[in-house]
């Protein structure tokens, strides 16, 4: 990796789009992009990989509907099992409809807790996490790439200068790190 | 600029010329600015009634239930009544915010924040009932499975009691992560245009550390997707499991099958009256005109008269059933409901909740603010007499005529009512000075294809 890097800012997020395509084009690798909003095909643009975590939250949803079944087996059948107006008892699944409610609302539970609280630390997110976006505009109204310099810095500037960028800042990584 | 395209027929949802900067601007202003004297009137006022129902709770776990009207054949009434009424104002906000989102409703982004808030706070005030019901509301945590020392006391998982615990804990806290995590981008902008390092200080704690990354934003969408699909059967669940309540008992009037989609339907309808309600004022103090527009307020006006069809087909339904079904203690109840003592509690249901919507059927009524904002309050008066009539109509008159009787509030059911309201706008109030109203990073994304300024910039070409 080189010491240097840049932090290209645009206005825009069709020119944003567009100058990802022509940098990923180039081979100049992309540390990272900040914006503002949701950047459709942003993510295509830049080749991440898409995110597993539906895939996640379906085994999370497993685990609620496992954890329901047997809470109630044991509470309601194996522990203490009472006469309740002359409702079945004694067995599981003659009694299960009555199970059904809370089966459904702990998957849900299960599911949508642990989905967020994965999305909340695979994206570093939580209470007193200082925020790393290196320019304030990027929540505002403006994008930023954080990138390589490539072969050529005059080269990629001038390229990233046709698509758009309004600013193009030079950043010295081996100052930042004394 | 292909890629924003959207049909011409289609309205712009974002008004005036606006750029991004000009959308965390409008969005930002309300938190920025100190309050007006109309705040912290309304304010005032709200407090007040929290307050005076703060000390009737007070007063009712000090002496008993024995302070409510209740007696021992009406043993359920005003409060069961204020919690199904806060429960189905609680079903909007995860409507517009998932519902409408798998239906790729894009009007939802400019009222899908408030709509979920005000689903929150609504919430809280339904469970306040029960729990003050309990009698020893410090002992609220019983209702949870847990391990205990009274020997293998377990709560029963038969009862639809206890699955409207686990129903409405699930719907609480499943909406209040999926409204705070689309919070965070907003919280994050406000964060990083904040001078006042107290501000700065306090949303830099409530926005997580979001700094908008590529990633994050993949996964936001992501995550935003599967919490709606979660949350779409959710909604549905829950006023399910409230009308549960009811049907699975054997009182006449309650043990109907057509509950579950008649209290949803109705859920949503009152629902989104409360929202309308807000809506129309919030938009008005907090100058959000152009992202929530007529076209919104008329959306909003369908959906209304659309549940409302759907409410007076199941009372129909209701009338028609209890007579086929030959049953003549079911018979009875109706009969009792329409014509007995209660008549006018029904009267004023059918008319709020049935006739007083289908003049939405007139464009001009229904994208008219003052219309509109007269109907979504009749909407949510009808909608308390509804639950008020199925809950005391069905019991007053028991099986024992001798032990008929009516039901009247005392002063302290309706000050906890009131103070539940007082409380409700109390966080509203608080909510709309502190937070981002409008999703604006959702707003932003599609700003070039449903904002006025880009579909005439298009129109053009």
């Amino acid at each position: 990796m080189s010491s240097k890097s840049l932090h290209v800012l645009f206005d825009d997020d069709d020119n944003l789009l567009d100058a990802v395509k022509e940098v990923v084009k180039n081979k100049i690798y992309i540390n990272e992009v900040y914006t503002p909003f949701p950047v459709h095909g942003l993510d295509k643009a830049m080749k991440l990989k898409p995110t597993n975590i539906s895939i996640a939250t379906f085994m999370y949803g497993c685990v609620g509907f496992t954890v329901a079944i047997l809470m109630m087996n044991y509470i309601m059948i194996v522990d203490w099992p009472q006469n309740i107006g002359g409702k079945p008892s004694f067995s599981f699944i003659e009694n299960a409809p009555a199970f059904v409610p809370i089966i459904f609302e702990l998957t849900v539970f299960f599911a949508a807790h642990l989905m967020v609280i994965t999305f909340y630390l695979r994206s570093r997110l939580w209470p007193f996490k200082m925020a790393e976006n290196p320019n304030p505009a990027t929540t505002d109204d403006k994008f930023l790439i954080d990138m390589e310099t490539g072969p050529n810095l005059a080269k990629t500037k001038t390229m990233l200068k046709k698509f758009g960028a309004i600013s193009i800042e030079v950043i010295n990584n081996d100052q930042d790190e004394k | 600029m292909s890629s924003h395209y959207e049909a011409p027929i289609r309205k712009p949802l974002i008004l005036g010329d606006k750029s991004y900067h000009d959308i965390s601007n409008d969005i930002a202003r309300p938190v920025e600015t100190p309050p007006d004297k109309d705040w912290w009137i309304a304010f005032s006022i709200a407090m007040a009634a929290f307050l005076w129902g703060l000390g009737c709770m007070a007063y009712t776990l000090g002496t008993g239930i024995g302070v409510w009207g209740l007696n021992k054949t009406v043993g359920w009434a005003w409060d069961i009544t204020n919690f199904v009424w806060w429960v189905g104002i609680g079903h909007a906000g995860t409507l517009i915010s998932a519902v409408l989102l798998l239906f790729r409703q894009k009007w939802r982004m400019g009222i899908n924040r408030s709509a979920e808030a005000m689903t929150i706070f609504s919430v809280i005030q339904a469970g306040l009932f029960p729990i003050i019901h309990m009698g020893r509301p410090w002992l609220a945590y019983w209702m949870f499975p847990i391990p205990n020392q009274f020997g293998s006391l377990w709560v029963n998982f038969n009862s639809p009691l206890l699955w409207d615990v686990f129903a409405i804990s699930t719907y609480l806290t499943v909406s209040l992560v999926f409204w705070w995590t689309g919070l965070l981008p907003d919280f994050a902008m406000i964060r990083d245009r904040a001078v006042d390092p107290f501000r700065k200080k306090i949303y830099s704690l409530i926005s997580f550390g979001w700094s908008g990354r590529a990633k994050d934003w993949q996964r936001f969408e992501e995550v935003s997707l599967v919490l709606a699909g979660l949350a779409t059967p959710l909604v549905l669940s829950v006023h399910t499991i409230v009308s549960f309540d009811f049907a699975t008992s054997v009182i006449p009037g309650w043990h109907t099958t057509i509950f579950p989609p008649y209290f949803v339907a109705g859920a949503i309808f009152s629902g989104f009256a409360m929202v309308q309600t807000l809506l129309i004022i919030m938009r008005k103090v907090s100058r959000l005109e152009s992202y929530i527009t007529i076209q919104h307020i008329e959306m909003m006006n369908i959906v209304i008269m659309i549940t409302g069809s759907i409410v007076g087909c199941a009372y129909i339904t209701e009338l028609f059933i209890a007579w086929y079904s030959g049953v003549e203690y079911e018979q009875y109840a109706f009969l009792n409901r329409a014509t007995g003592p209660y008549w006018w509690a029904y009267f004023l249901m059918m008319s709020c909740n049935v006739v007083s919507p289908q003049i939405m059927w007139v464009k001009k009524i229904r994208t008219n603010i003052i219309w509109s904002f007269v109907i979504s309050i009749v909407v949510n008066v009808g909608m308390w007499f509804e639950r008020f009539v199925i809950i005391v109509t069905s019991l007053h008159r028991d099986y024992l005529p001798s032990s008929w009787t009516m039901f009247s509030p005392t002063f302290i059911d309706i000050g906890i009512f009131i103070g539940t309201i007082g409380f409700f706008f109390v966080l509203f109030l608080l909510y709309a000075r502190s937070f981002p109203v409008v999703a604006q990073a959702e707003i932003k994304s599609i700003l070039k294809s449903s904002g006025e300024k880009y579909k005439k910039i298009r129109d053009k070409k």
